[in-house]
């Protein structure tokens, strides 16, 4: 009895194996599925609504008709102001824990930092941005508000790709350049950064690509329900896309879904390409690579 | 010249301490000014939340419980998914299919979340409706499907990080011994990669509590204490963003909403303590 029951058990761990294979393919399929249904959704319903004149032309009629012009313009400007700040800020962090911090407790402070950086929700930048920009700083509900508060958020994206692309940078480049009498900061910014910059841009890629999706920051920081102009300055409201769509889907009544699905689509649209282009530069980047 | 620029590069490495700090403060500044009125009792484990009740009732609990039922759910359906997907994308599929499903996984990643919520509302929430004959489709449920599929690029990919930085030797060694390869993902690979694996589930949990706006538009918004999954919540997040702009500036409603990010604020930095830690003990 006992043999037969173990000679069964030897039988089937090679059907095991099969089944448990089997399982785990089909869970990943059902990953991915919902990106593919998600995306024809969007191509489906939403490529008839966009033509010309819907990306250039101000909303009407109480966002009911019209274009989405200052959306994508709210966005843009936000997404710049947001690499303007972050870009700089990030790489410099990155340089100092790659380059110049030592394994002590303050390095590890900071790291910690970062990981709840990223950790924080981001309806609690909302409150954050708005507690000290808007009203601390007394910068308004405004552009630099809403940008500054989105570099924040997608400062660790930003400082840890910078970290893996500084690191990859091989030790021998570093050591060759100072050999030649180089300064330590010379050598950084003409030997190290250059290397590292397909890595940097990356991770800036996909951070823009967070920032221009986000609405929950942008709630009280920048974004205007209904203002179809575009913005003066720095210091003026704008529409955004993703609180656009927010808005059409919710608060107001009887729009027509051509123009919702439009939005999304638009939204997510700019939001893939960067993607796609990350992904492209990353790649691109690991087959050109001989050290 | 240089010795500038160095201090300028030591001063952004701590920015980033400065800024949690920053966090800390802001919200802590406006958020504690609520005890002045509520006292942490009624605040904590208060059972209404009616802001526009005379007088205004700030219990967080049915809050708390919404954003609990939502993520327990989501981490349900997410944590074997992902991890089913991480092992599959990490030993078992090849190349060509490793790659693709890769960048689906981060394809899944990029989408924001209000398009989540949007797609979530028009398409799920009917379906969920139909199926268990609810009069609205927009339950915690909902939610909870809805989040599950945004943690799981978060837990695929650090659980992939995990189980790919596990010795080779410890395969070879089990392959060796006449262990067939799933036997070897669950008897060696899957222990050694724990407390990556550990981390994840974390960093996913972190991201199902933290996340807005498709849980706003999907759950419903009822601020009940919830009795089934089926019925509608209201999680502390969607509570802040949908609240705020209708406060007066410096009344007990915006102040309790500053307190209520607070707690969101402490939840979320623990999680990601613990998962930095596991991360962490990995390493050494």
């Amino acid at each position: 009895m006992k043999i037969r029951a173990k000679s069964h058990l030897k039988i089937s761990t090679q059907t095991q194996q099969k089944i448990a294979f089997t399982f785990l393919g089909i869970a990943s399929i059902l990953v991915i599925v919902p990106v593919i249904v998600i995306f024809v959704i969007l191509i489906q319903k939403g490529l008839p609504a966009i033509n010309w004149q819907f990306l250039t032309a101000m909303p009407r009629m109480g966002m009911r008709a019209g274009g989405i012009f200052p959306a994508i313009m709210g966005t843009l400007y936000l997404v710049s102001g947001t690499i303007v700040v972050a870009l700089p800020l990030g790489v410099l962090a990155a340089i100092y824990l790659v380059e110049y911090a030592r394994q002590n407790f303050l390095t590890r402070m900071i790291e910690v930092a970062i990981v709840n950086l990223a950790g924080v929700p981001s309806v609690v930048y909302g409150l954050f941005g708005m507690g000290l920009f808007v009203i601390y700083l007394k910068l308004g509900v405004s552009i630099i508000a809403g940008a500054l508060t989105l570099a924040i958020m997608i400062l660790p994206v930003i400082i840890t790709s910078s970290k893996e692309a500084l690191q990859s940078v091989p030790r021998s480049f570093r050591e060759a350049s100072l050999a030649l009498g180089v300064s330590k900061w010379q050598t950084i910014c003409c030997v190290v950064l250059p290397n590292a910059l397909p890595g940097i841009l990356t991770g800036t890629i996909l951070g823009i690509s967070r920032a221009a999706g986000e609405t929950a920051p942008i709630l009280f920081t920048v974004a205007a329900f209904y203002l179809p102009r575009l913005p003066k300055s720095i210091f003026d409201q704008c529409m955004a896309l993703p609180y656009h769509l927010y808005v059409l889907s919710t608060q107001v009544p009887n729009v027509n879904p051509k123009i919702q699905y439009g939005t999304a689509l638009v939204l997510v649209g700019i939001v893939f390409l960067l993607n796609l282009v990350a992904i492209i530069v990353r790649s691109h980047i690991r087959s050109k690579k001989q050290w | 010249m240089e010795f500038f620029i160095e201090k300028a590069i030591l001063l952004n490495g701590f920015a980033c301490i400065l800024f949690v700090i920053l966090i800390f403060f802001f919200l802590a500044k406006d958020g504690l000014a609520l005890f002045k009125f509520v006292t942490i009792q009624d605040f904590l484990f208060g059972t209404l939340w009616n802001p526009l009740a005379e007088p205004p009732q700030f219990g967080i609990l049915p809050l708390f419980l919404g954003s609990l039922i939502v993520t327990l759910g989501a981490t349900i359906i997410s944590v074997p998914l992902g991890m089913a997907c991480a092992i599959f994308i990490g030993e078992i599929a090849p190349r060509w299919m490793r790659e693709t499903l890769k960048a689906g996984v981060e394809l899944l990643a990029a989408i924001p979340s209000i398009v989540i919520g949007f797609i979530g509302m028009t398409m799920l929430g009917p379906v969920v409706k139909n199926l268990f004959h609810l009069p609205t489709g927009l339950t915690a449920l909902t939610g909870a499907l809805a989040l599950a599929f945004m943690a799981i690029p978060t837990i695929v990919s650090i659980m992939e990080d995990a189980i790919s930085s596990v010795p080779r030797i410890y395969k070879e060694g089990s392959l060796a011994l006449g262990a067939t390869h799933w036997q070897t993902i669950y008897r060696v690979i899957i222990p050694a990669a724990s407390s990556g694996i550990v981390a994840a589930v974390m960093l996913g949990i972190g991201r199902v509590i933290g996340e807005t706006m498709a849980v706003m538009m999907l759950t419903g918004n009822a601020s009940v204490i919830p009795k089934t999954i089926l019925a509608p919540v209201r999680t502390m997040t969607a509570t802040i963003a949908a609240e705020m702009g209708e406060t007066v500036r410096g009344s007990e409603h915006y102040f309790a909403l500053f307190a209520l990010g607070l707690v969101l604020f402490v939840i979320t930095f623990f999680i990601n303590l613990v998962a930095d830690a596991a991360l962490h003990r990995k390493q050494k």
